[in-house]
């Protein structure tokens, strides 16, 4: 069982913030495989098409048979605990500061011998566990020895801890309060024990049905924010960037227009203004206050979630310049990552498909409830992933688009969603 | 595999025994350290140095360089020439090739070297680029080098096996007396089993004195015939057997038994020697439990039964089973590749009677191991040698 995590004490603000610190991050091109399935939260080993043999460490040919055609494969993660260590030493900094560490040699049901981050809810060696992967500080994949079983409070693991973005006793800004999806995301944030939501309302003076529900949670404060002006985010950083351990951007604008449905540019740059230069305002601002945070105390600050859409990945055209704006936004997210990287700021994406809100009135069911996605968002957090695809229409989208994209496209393009 | 069709090592002569004295760290490069054992190389033996004709070298700190940049550095012009990238087992390995090339004849006289410097933030760069495996799957999670692996392994033999701390601590005591009269030893202050027992922990159960000191050293030997040898009236011991092993025992989960074990009938049956007629051994040392797998991998023990070994043994260079009689790695330090020459170098000297005050007395027969580079869970090079008393002067 793990010891239920305290509410951190207040930060002393004399002492000097400690500088953010990555575990190792070199990894080889073939072991990016691992990352990259975990960073949608699936752990995959290379399993040799010929032969079944599952493969790990990461390798270009199979360790049976030579065969060149390893493919990741989902894994269960059954296996044993052969034998386990706690490291009093290393040479590294991001170790260093987090000794003693525990450590275990777990033989996989599948055959490979892995070495593994060892939970302190993990039995002691020799017993049955159960391998996971997890993205660590540095956003590169990292297996875990679990409990076959989850255990109580397992998510306070401080092992799991320091590899998820868990919004428990955090600060989180969420950049649109006043929508039904900010709404739940911020009743979704308070749910999961933050320690403050600021819910950002563009325009104050109107009054939308829900919001009395969610100003009237002692966690919540609403606070002026319009993405469209460079004063306004500048002058809520100025209040509360050093404060926000997680920054939620899901302010958005969408129309549903394609090229020829509307004359002029203005829905469009509308869009853009928000979904693409909102975003970019927003990281200038609140980007450098969060990286000088990534290693304050035990709610350090941790993620930035981006409200994209699975339109990002391929035009859908009846809402053709909204998925344009979303395509930039991704690819703006993606420089965002890069640059969060290295203070151990994890960059998460949210690909929804059609949100059941009033912009998608005309499209058909199934659509995605607010609640639904604010608890997915909630969910990557915990889980540390990169990426996320809720529901079934981005589910389908997803698998249809990594399979060929020129097909989707083909597929967009006649209308079919 | 037709061993019986293997040809034997007769003829050759192992050579002028040199260290280049351990620091813990250097100013200068891996290229100083190989540069002074060749200069001593060719000082004891009195050979001109255009008279080496073959070159075998281990080294993890001549990046950019290989053996290859070495010979023109130092100028020198082989006619065989090899660079072993397989540390610990480096000697062993060098000193059976460069016995195959000299009974082809395609070298006369070979320098075999293993030596590295260290600087300050050697050890750590070099953990973090030793194999593509060890960069993706093990660096990662601690940075803590072999300790993190050789715990995993140390723990499992103790479960397994019913060893205990105390029987590890035996291993490294009976090497700390034995480094007190080596000169070149970095640790010259006696160890009792109770500082042993007392030290910090490094990675459960592995604590200080159960690791190496990284540091800076070289250590060499010349190989030759031995009508070449008594030429150059030159002390020699013979070399009886030889083997290497890469990546045994793949299917093991975790390491609880070395590639000696596989080859261990055919070096003995080459030698024809038991392990009984063995008068001191040089295990390759980075971890005590690597030591006692030893005893049952060569076979002076069963497996699982090397923690009573270690009780009933007295292992100084006084006593029945003289083991590490420098004081190994553990004592002496852990100079890079010349980790993989100690124990070669320290038998040459015990059987060329060239180890004055510090003789096992009236050695004839040393067994020579070596393990190397743990690239991912296990040291994958293993290896081991016989060696004989040859001439002396």
């Amino acid at each position: 069982m793990t010891q239920q995590m305290a509410r951190p004490k207040r930060k002393n603000p004399v002492l000097r913030t400690r500088l953010p610190t990555l575990p190792p991050w070199g990894r080889s091109r073939v072991a990016l495989g691992l990352t990259a399935a975990a960073a949608i939260g699936r752990f995959e080993l290379q399993q040799c098409a010929d032969c079944a043999a599952i493969q790990y460490p990461p390798r270009e040919a199979c360790h049976v048979c030579l065969s060149a055609r390893l493919q990741w494969k989902p894994q269960s993660g059954a296996g044993k605990l052969l034998s386990e260590t706690v490291l009093h030493h290393s040479n590294d900094l991001f170790f260093r500061e987090r000794l003693p560490w525990r450590l275990g040699l777990v033989q996989l049901d599948a055959g490979p011998t892995l070495m593994v981050h060892l939970l302190d809810c993990a039995p002691a060696a020799p017993a049955r566990v159960t391998v996971d992967v997890r993205l660590d500080r540095a956003g590169q994949a990292v297996l875990l020895g679990c409990p076959e079983t989850e255990t109580e409070h397992m998510a306070e693991d401080r092992v799991l801890r320091e590899m998820t973005c868990d919004p428990k006793f955090r600060k989180v800004l969420v950049t649109d309060g006043k929508t039904a999806v900010g709404q739940a995301i911020v009743k979704a944030l308070v749910g999961a024990g933050a320690d403050i939501v600021w819910a950002g309302h563009a325009e104050p003076w109107k009054k939308l049905p829900g919001l009395d529900g969610i100003t009237a949670l002692p966690q919540v404060t609403l606070v002026p924010l319009d993405l469209t002006s460079a004063k306004s985010v500048s002058e809520l950083a100025g209040e509360v960037a050093g404060k926000v351990d997680i920054v939620i951007n899901n302010a958005e604008v969408h129309r549903t227009y394609g090229i020829s449905a509307r004359r002029g540019a203005d829905a469009a740059r509308a869009e853009m203004d928000i979904n693409y230069f909102g975003m970019l305002r927003l990281a200038q601002e609140f980007g450098p206050a969060l990286k000088g945070r990534g290693a304050d105390g035990p709610a350090s600050a941790v993620a930035w979630v981006n409200l994209l859409s699975i339109y990002a990945l391929s035009n859908y055209p009846p809402h053709g310049t909204y998925s344009a704006s979303k395509a930039a936004a991704l690819s703006l997210a993606q420089c965002l990552r890069a640059e969060m990287r290295p203070a151990g700021i994890r960059v998460v994406n949210l690909f929804p498909g059609p949100i059941d809100d009033e912009w998608n009135q005309l499209l058909p069911p199934p659509k995605i409830a607010p609640a639904s996605l604010a608890q997915a968002i909630v969910k990557a957090l915990r889980d540390g992933v990169e990426d996320v695809y809720p529901g079934d229409v981005a589910q389908e989208w997803l698998a249809r688009w990594r399979e060929n994209p020129k097909v989707l496209e083909r597929e967009l393009a006649a209308g079919g969603s | 595999m037709n061993r019986a069709s293997r040809k034997g090592y007769d003829g050759i002569a192992v050579a002028v025994p040199v260290t280049v004295p351990y620091v813990r760290y250097s100013t200068h490069g891996a290229h100083w350290f190989i540069g002074r054992v060749l200069a001593e190389l060719v000082r004891e033996s009195g050979i001109r140095k255009d008279d080496i004709d073959g070159l075998c070298v281990s080294s993890f700190t001549l990046a950019p360089d290989t053996a290859v940049g070495l010979t023109q550095h130092l100028g020198l012009s082989p006619r065989w020439l090899d660079h072993l990238p397989m540390g610990g087992a480096s000697g062993v390995v060098a000193v059976r090739r460069a016995a195959r090339a000299i009974q082809a004849g395609d070298a006369e006289v070979i320098a075999c070297v293993g030596g590295d410097t260290n600087h300050v933030e050697s050890f750590r760069q070099t953990l973090g680029s030793f194999s593509l495996f060890a960069r993706d799957a093990t660096y990662p999670y601690g940075s803590g080098g072999p300790n993190a692996m050789f715990a995993f392994i140390t723990s499992h033999y103790m479960r397994s096996y019913g060893a205990q701390r105390e029987d590890f601590g035996r291993i490294c005591v009976a090497q700390r007396e034995n480094a007190l009269a080596t000169p070149h030893a970095m640790f010259k202050k006696p160890l009792t089993l109770d500082e042993y027992m007392a030290a910090r922990v490094i990675a459960e159960p592995i604590h200080l004195f159960d690791c190496v000191m990284p540091c800076a050293g070289a250590e060499g030997v010349l190989l030759m015939s031995e009508a070449r040898a008594r030429d150059l009236n030159l002390s020699f011991a013979r070399l009886l057997a030889a083997t290497e092993r890469h990546n045994a025992y793949r299917e093991d989960p975790i390491m609880i038994r070395g590639g000696w074990a596989k080859d261990r009938d055919d070096l003995y049956a080459q030698a024809g020697v038991k392990p009984d007629d063995i008068d001191l051994v040089q295990f390759y040392d980075d971890y005590p439990v690597i030591v006692m797998m030893q005893y049952e991998d060569l076979g002076f023990c069963e497996k699982g039964e090397g923690p009573a070994f270690v009780r009933s043994r007295t292992l100084t260079r006084e006593g029945d089973l003289p083991t590490n009689t420098s004081g190994g790695q553990l004592s002496v330090g852990q100079a890079g590749a010349a980790g993989g020459f100690i124990g070669l170098v320290e038998a040459v000297r015990q059987l060329t009677g060239q180890s004055p005050g510090r003789a096992v007395p009236d050695a004839k027969l040393g067994l020579v191991s070596g393990f190397g580079m743990v690239t991912y869970d296990r040291c994958v090079c293993t290896g081991a040698l016989i060696l004989g008393r040859g001439d002396s002067r």
